[in-house]
This record gives structure tokens, sequence and C-alpha cells, in this order.
């Protein structure tokens, strides 16, 4: 049964003021819907350009669904192309990522393809003259993703004409991606480390909300954090505090601390917690690190840089940075019931490596399969997904300090336990999912 | 011996056997749910280790899925007896198939002793069971008559494979 093909108003209105209906998190129709429309209207995140660094190196990824192919092509400039070949649709790479060489060449008939996409050559090309070739679909070769983007090696790219423009779209939440960069005394980074992949059965969106979600750290995760502050506490005194100690710990951090660590909202559902401090404000030093960032930038300007200590930035629709360690989270949809998310560590060129270090550390801490702290929330996530389907209340409540008159502000620094950045969240939603509809 | 107690070395230096016999109660420890005594077989500087790159040779700049020192295991074991530790409410359950572990090599003047086992290990909880297939490696030495590991290697066939939670020790 069709509910809300080709129905804005039945999509609009899943998204009340203080409430969203759980078909946003259950319903296989919806999720259908969101691929078709509120993927393709958004600028999605495809890759680091460091992960393409020669002519003809290739990463496979995903744009919602729909299998993609960032390519550095001959003349330096990356290209997005839908990974299908334009005669039967075949995979064109085998491998996640590699070089292709100067072209691609489908596996299955040897149609190949430069690095831009276009068709080179055909084998047996005679059998398609006097067929109108030229005006078939498949003639142009492998599709281009059209609009793309590549934001200080952050590459977006976006599927439909329709929506926005990229300055538009993101706005100012580009200075969290700035600050991340900054921290390199060279303004440059490069993916480094592995990536971490993690199977969740459960909605993509509940990952993205969690990122903004500051009432719960203290609660699902005593487990973990809880019990790293008490067997810490045993330790005898004067001994130093460990890394995994200064990385863990802050996350049992009381409300007060959450609260007065701020919210700041942007247009499209963008945002990041951690507007005066967070809890990756009071790592140790890094020897030799600061002496790098003075020489490169000044002290007072590599102060300012350092000194800003953003939680997480969520970028709409679907991926989370940390700027403080380099991390990029990235939840790809499957299905309604099933993400996939891949934690992307960076590491800040010419700076000690300790700081990569520490980056891995966190992330497989906090965001491996293997991780304690990330066993508490897969299980939350998990229950909710399960929980929705009790008839007893069709409503998410998302109410936590609502103002009547917050939908028009923007840019706009609040409460650190407001729940307007998961309200904004869903405007943007229902926004680009009914854009053009 | 008993698989029940840890016995401590008759000699000096370890046999094979021997060896052999504290790979195998590791595991059974393991699915056993004795997660205390199973730590009390660490060293104070030990690392388990669960690399997330075949052939991994760096824990350091390249990400693994584990690699703990004694305090961090020791709290997820302290975790794992938590009131409100949810992910283990049910409990998971393990269940180790181990081949007979092959001591590869044995350097009684620098009290080292490496040992390689492959094995299957089945985690489990509410109605989800699933498989992975590894091998051990232990670093294995002498201290005050007992054996300790130093270091525990884990190679899983899949290791970059995208995984639900893993929620046990293998």
């Amino acid at each position: 049964m069709t509910r809300y093909a080709g129905n804005a108003e039945a999509l609009r209105a899943l998204v009340r003021e203080q409430e969203v209906h759980r078909d946003v998190y259950v319903s296989e129709e919806v999720f259908q819907l969101e691929m078709e429309h509120m993927f393709p209207n958004s600028w999605v995140y495809v890759g680091h350009d460091s992960q393409v660094p020669n002519p003809g190196d290739y990463f496979g990824t995903t744009i919602g669904t729909q299998p993609v192919l960032l390519v550095r092509h001959t003349d330096g400039k990356v290209h997005v192309l839908h990974n299908r070949c334009p005669h039967k649709g075949t995979r064109i790479t085998s491998e996640t990522c590699g070089n292709t060489g100067k072209f691609f060449r489908c596996p299955y008939h040897a149609w190949s393809f430069k690095t831009d996409g276009s068709l080179l050559a055909i084998p047996l090309k005679k059998g398609y003259e006097n067929t109108g070739f030229e005006q078939s679909h498949a003639a142009p070769g492998m599709a281009p993703v059209r609009h793309v983007r590549n934001y200080r090696g952050f590459v977006f790219a976006k599927i439909n004409d329709g929506g926005l423009d990229f300055e538009e779209f993101f706005g100012e939440s580009l200075s969290s991606f700035d600050n991340m960069v900054d921290r390199s005394p060279a303004g440059q980074l490069k993916v480094a480390g592995g990536v971490l992949r993690y199977m969740h059965n459960c909605n993509w969106k509940m990952l993205v909300e969690n990122q903004t979600d500051t009432c719960h750290p203290m609660v699902a995760h005593e487990s973990s954090a809880g019990t790293v502050v008490e067997v810490w506490k045993k330790a005898p005194p004067g001994t130093r505090k460990p890394m995994a100690v200064e990385i863990i710990a802050p996350f049992m951090s009381p409300y007060e601390f959450f609260e007065n660590m701020g919210i700041r909202i942007w247009d499209n559902g963008h945002g990041h917690t951690g507007v005066h401090h967070s809890i990756h404000s009071d790592y140790s030093a890094v020897p030799g690190y600061f002496e790098k960032m003075k020489a490169a930038y000044g002290e007072e300007r590599a102060k300012a840089i350092l000194d800003e200590n953003r939680h997480n930035t969520v970028y709409f629709p679907n991926i989370m940075i940390k700027g403080p360690i380099q991390l990029l989270r990235h939840f790809k949809p499957i299905a309604a019931n099933k993400t996939l998310v891949e934690s992307w560590t960076f590491q800040l060129v010419d700076a000690p490596d300790m700081l990569l270090e520490r980056t891995l550390m966190y992330n497989r801490l906090i965001n491996a399969p293997t991780s304690i702290v990330g066993h508490d929330d897969l299980e939350m996530y998990e229950r909710a997904q399960e929980g929705l389907h009790s008839n007893g209340n069709e409503w998410v409540n998302l109410q936590r300090l609502y103002s009547p008159d917050e939908a028009e502000q923007t840019n706009v620094a609040v409460n650190g336990t407001s729940e307007w950045p998961m309200r904004h969240q869903f405007r943007a939603w229902s926004k680009f999912m009914t854009v053009g509809m | 011996m008993s698989m029940l107690a840890e016995a401590p070395l008759k000699n000096a230096v370890p046999t094979d056997q021997e060896l052999i016999d504290f790979v195998v109660r590791e595991a059974r420890l393991i699915d056993q749910q004795r997660f205390d005594e199973w730590l009390d077989m660490y060293a104070d500087d030990a690392f388990y280790w669960m690399p997330l790159e075949w052939n991994q040779t760096d824990p350091r700049l390249t990400c693994s899925l584990m690699y703990e020192d004694k305090l961090l295991l020791s709290i997820r074991v302290e975790r794992l007896k938590g009131a409100r530790t949810f992910s283990q409410k049910p409990k998971s359950r393990c269940h180790h198939v181990l081949q007979t572990p092959q001591v590869d090599s044995r350097d009684t003047a620098a009290n080292s002793y490496v040992t390689w086992t492959a094995m299957h290990y089945v985690e489990t909880r509410l109605e989800e069971q699933t498989l992975y297939a590894a091998w051990a490696t232990h670093h294995l030495s002498v201290e005050n008559g007992r054996l300790k590991i130093k270091l525990k290697r884990v190679d899983l066939i899949n290791c970059d494979a995208a995984f639900g939670n893993i929620q046990l020790f293998m």
C-alpha cells in the first residue's frame, strides 16, 4: 500500500513542530522516497580527495543507496560518476578503491570509458552503425553526477538539478570544516589509519539525531564511561592519566556540563554541539604541536584555531565531523531498519603522529563494533527501532526547550541540551523530501 | 592436570603441552564467563590486539578493532558486571572451538613462547548467533613460575567486514 508517494502533504504531515511520526523511521516506503527525493536533492558527502591522489585513482561509495565512484581524471580534476556501465548496468569496478589507469573497462563486454566517464571505445563497434546509437542513453558513457564540489578536500555531490546551490545549502556551517583543516600546520588533511565499519539494525536518522543528543551520555554510557571513572579512581595517587581515560571519562560529565557547552544551529539541518567547550577540551597537549602551529599561523591565530572545541558537527543529511580529533562518521542508509556506519580518520599534514594515534584510539574506543561505548548506543537504537512498532503512541517527542519562533532563526547558539537541532534536521528533511514534488 | 584450576609450571621452562593447555584454558575461561580468572592470565603490561587490516603490522597509526592494555581489559570485565550495562541485558554467551595450538617458537633465553591457534568463535545474544573464524597468536612468558599472556593477537578472517556488536572476548 502506498501512502506517501507523490503526496507532499502526507510527507509534510509526518513532521510536526515538536514531534515526528514513527513512519520516518520504520516505513520502507518513506525510506524509498528518501532515496528518490531527499538524498538526490541534497549535497551528500562522497569522500576526501586524498583518497584519490593520482590520476586514475578511484573510490566507490554511495549517495543514499545509489553506487557512485569518486575518480581523479587525467587533468587532475575530481569527478563523481554513477558506478554502472551504460550498457547492461554492470558495476564497473571490482575493488572499493584502486587505480584504473587511463580508462575504466567494463568487465562484462569491455566497453571502456575515460576517467571523466565519457565513452572511449566499444568492441565490434560496426554492430552499432545505423542503429541510432548516438541518440541512446548509453552513448554518453558513464553518467556523471553533474553537481560536484570539492571544499578544502571534502567532496560533495548533488544528483538532482533542483534543491539549493552549494553555498546556500551549507552557509556558515562550513566553518567546522575550516577549523578541522586549519588544525594542520600545512592547512591540509589526509585520510589515514583505515576505515572502521559498523553495521546497525536501525534507521540512519537515529544516528544523526544522536550526534546532538547531550541528554544520553551520562545515562546510556554509565556502563562504559561510568566504569572507566570507577576503575580509574582505584589507580594509585599520582599515576599519569592514560589517553584512554582522557577520551572516555568526559562522557560521564553532568547535565550542567552539556547545558553550558551550548549548541549552534544553522540552516538546512546543520549544526554543532560544543560552542564553549566540549568533551575534547581537556586533552593533554601533544609535544611539539603548538610550536608548529605557531610557526605556521602566528601565536594568536594558532590559539584561536585550537581554542575551538566543537564536539559534533552534523552536516545534513548523513555525516558528522569531530574537528578537534579529525574524525568523520558517515551514516550510510541501506534500508529503513539498516545502516552502515563508516568512521574515517584524518592525519593533520605536518603535525606530530601522536595526534593521529589519539584519533585512532578515539575511533576504536568509541566507534568500533568491538567498542564498549558503541555497544551502549547501538543497544538504544535497536530498542527504539523495535519499540516504534508499538501502536500505543505513533509519535516521537522532540519537544525539549522548544520555542515557537525558532523555525525562523538561524546561526544561534542555545542551551546545549536543547532538541532544537533535531527539530531543525526534520524541518530540513521535510523541505528536501518535497522539493519539486 | 585439571582444566579448572591453573597449576604452576612443573619446571622453570614450560613444555609444549603446558603451553597448549594454557591456551586451551584461556578459551574455556571466556566460554564459562570466568572473566576475573581470565584477566589474571594476562601480564600487567599485556596487550590484547584485534587488527582491522589483513596482515596489519602497526597497532598505533593504523586503526584496530581492539588494542587494549590491562586497564582497558579490566574496564571491560567490570562493565560486564554492571547493573546498567543495557547491551548485556540479557547477557551474551560465547563458544570457542580451537584447533590444537601449535608452538611456533620457543626462546627460553628471552622467556618468550609463541603459539598459533586456528579457531571458530560463536557469540550469541537474544535470537542472534554469529560465527567468526580467526587465528589467535599468543605471546607467552613465565612470571613467578606461572605462564602469562604478554600479547594475544586475534586475526579475523574477515577483519575488514562491517560487523554488528562483538561484545565478549575471542
